[in-house]
């Protein structure tokens, strides 16, 4: 892996770059809020805008590592980091929104929401499991829970994802058809990582010795 | 006599921008800032209101109307299900700007004395238009205040003259995909169908709406004729009424079969049955921040629990 100087321009442009342009829907939202333009129901806009972008970020930090497997490129995996906590800080949107602008912090409602409503279940559960992703995705983290323990939990971002859509399909009252386009990509994208897994241990077993199990 | 010597630094009368000019200055930019906006953000920002509609003429005060402070125009012509029309809440103001309802008639079926094809006109004239002030309950758990103008919709039955084997009216919107864009999936099985009971029917709350706030209805609103029965979840209401058929059997309707876990035949207001996914306890009424209590009925129960007397709500929801 070639080291990342500060001046490395993946850092020095790429980095910023990108950042900006996670921001953007965000600072779109707040010009559009500014002069108006949010609509009758501004809760119900924010509401589904910060989830759009949450589901949105999601599916795009899952598709890093196949398009960098399929493509030979690198570069994307650089930013995975950022993607991730970007889809983190827009469900956090999403949820706040919810906890503060929608049910205005009346938690005996919210509980109530959480304990009969199977999609609020979901997203709950959902944006519960994001914290630990998101608490470990520092190098310093890393190296102290070791790659592979890292790896493993990270691997959480696949529940998060079914979750996530699962949420979705649930709100939505009668037109599911963006619900589905998202189950659909979903499928591909973890369907590719199971064939690739598959692939990969078939391949490990064919050059490894048989190897006895202890009984 | 005062004699005014003036200073380098003072302004001069003539450079002074008269009021009007700064004024609309400050209009422009407004202007400008929300049609930026506007343009940068399609699938945000509404549309902008429908070109304004016919005054109606002739209007009276209705009984039964609510003082509560009204909804926008702007919100209630902006904000719409209107899933003919596609699925989101500023399609139907989106898509409905070319929807012809003009000429526009009704098929009056079943068991009626009087069953014909009624044109819009023949149907309505008879009547004198009222204003009503309703409060409107969806079942997505927003609300709104809308001044409705229209005729009871008991008055219209009555000159139809229904037989004793009227238990029930069916309605039922407009099917025209070529113009109701929404049609061309079957988010729903089109046409939309509706029902009511007969009493429910002849309910002197029970309104059939040509116009709100004044004006012909809007296109978005279900012009050019729909039913108002405030004491019922929004989607009870039909818009663009094209048939109206009386039944002895409950008639299907249209959401009911789209989900008959989620929505009953009656789909009265009611804030102690809980939708499956969502509670119905409270509300948002669009324009304020804070949900309220949503009412028994919808605040209609003086007017109509007598309808329900011995019926459970939470079985005929």
């Amino acid at each position: 892996m070639p080291v990342m100087t500060p001046k490395h321009p993946i850092r020095l442009i790429g980095k910023p770059l990108v950042f900006a342009l996670c921001l953007s829907p965000l600072a779109w939202f707040a010009w559009a809020a500014w002069v108006g333009g949010l609509g009758a129901n501004p809760v119900e806009a924010a509401n589904r805008f910060t989830g759009d972008w949450a589901l949105r970020f999601i599916v795009i930090v899952l598709t890093v590592s196949p398009l960098c497997r399929l493509s030979g490129w690198g570069a994307p995996m650089r930013f995975r980091r950022m993607l991730g906590l970007f889809a983190f800080a827009y469900t956090f949107l999403h949820t706040a929104n919810y906890i503060a602008l929608d049910q205005f912090f009346d938690w005996q409602e919210i509980w109530a929401d959480v304990y009969t409503r199977r999609y609020i279940t979901v997203g709950w559960v959902a944006f519960l499991l994001l914290f630990p992703l998101a608490a470990t995705s520092t190098n310093a983290m890393v190296r102290r829970l070791g790659t592979g323990r890292w790896k493993r939990l990270h691997r959480l971002v696949y529940l998060i994802a079914i979750g996530s859509v699962i949420h979705y399909y649930l709100m939505v009252k009668a037109d599911v058809r963006v619900p589905l386009i998202y189950t659909a990509v979903l499928v591909l994208l973890l369907g590719y990582r199971v064939v690739a897994g598959m692939r990969r241990r078939a391949g490990q077993s064919r050059r490894r010795a048989p190897r006895v199990q202890p009984v | 006599m005062l004699i005014k010597i003036r200073k380098a630094s003072d302004v001069r009368g003539s450079e002074i921008t008269p009021k009007s000019v700064y004024l609309d200055r400050r209009r422009f930019l407004r202007a400008a800032a929300v049609a930026g906006a506007g343009a940068a953000m399609a699938p945000l920002a509404l549309a902008g209101s429908a070109r304004a509609g016919a005054k109606l003429t002739g209007v009276v005060k209705g009984p039964y109307s609510t003082d509560e402070e009204q909804t926008k125009y702007e919100s209630v012509t902006s904000y719409n299900n209107f899933y003919e029309f596609g699925t989101g809440k500023g399609d139907p103001a989106r898509y409905s700007r070319n929807f012809k309802t003009k000429p526009w008639s009704v098929a009056v079926e079943g068991a009626v004395a009087k069953p014909a094809v009624y044109g819009f006109e023949d149907l309505i004239r008879p009547h004198k238009l009222e204003e009503r002030v309703y409060r409107l309950r969806c079942v997505e758990a927003w609300s709104m205040v809308i001044p409705w103008i229209g005729i009871p919709l008991g008055d219209v039955i009555k000159r139809l003259e229904p037989t004793s084997k009227a238990r029930y009216v069916a309605f039922e919107t407009l099917h025209d995909p070529k113009q109701m864009p929404g049609q061309r999936r079957s988010v729903l099985d089109w046409p939309y169908v509706e029902g009511l009971r007969m009493d429910e029917a002849m309910h002197p709350l029970t309104l059939l709406a040509v116009g709100l706030y004044g004006e012909e209805m809007p296109n978005q609103n279900g012009a050019p004729i729909r039913l108002v029965v405030p004491w019922k979840y929004g989607f009870k209401s039909i818009k663009s009424i094209v048939r109206m058929r009386f039944v002895e059997e409950q008639p299907a309707t249209a959401w009911n079969k789209a989900s008959p876990r989620e929505y009953g035949f009656y789909s009265n207001v009611n804030p102690q049955v809980p939708h499956p996914r969502w509670s119905q306890s409270r509300e948002r009424r669009i324009g304020t921040f804070f949900k309220r209590r949503t009412l028994m009925l919808n605040g209609y129960a003086d007017e109509v629990a007598g309808l329900y007397t011995g019926m459970d709500l939470a079985k005929y929801y």
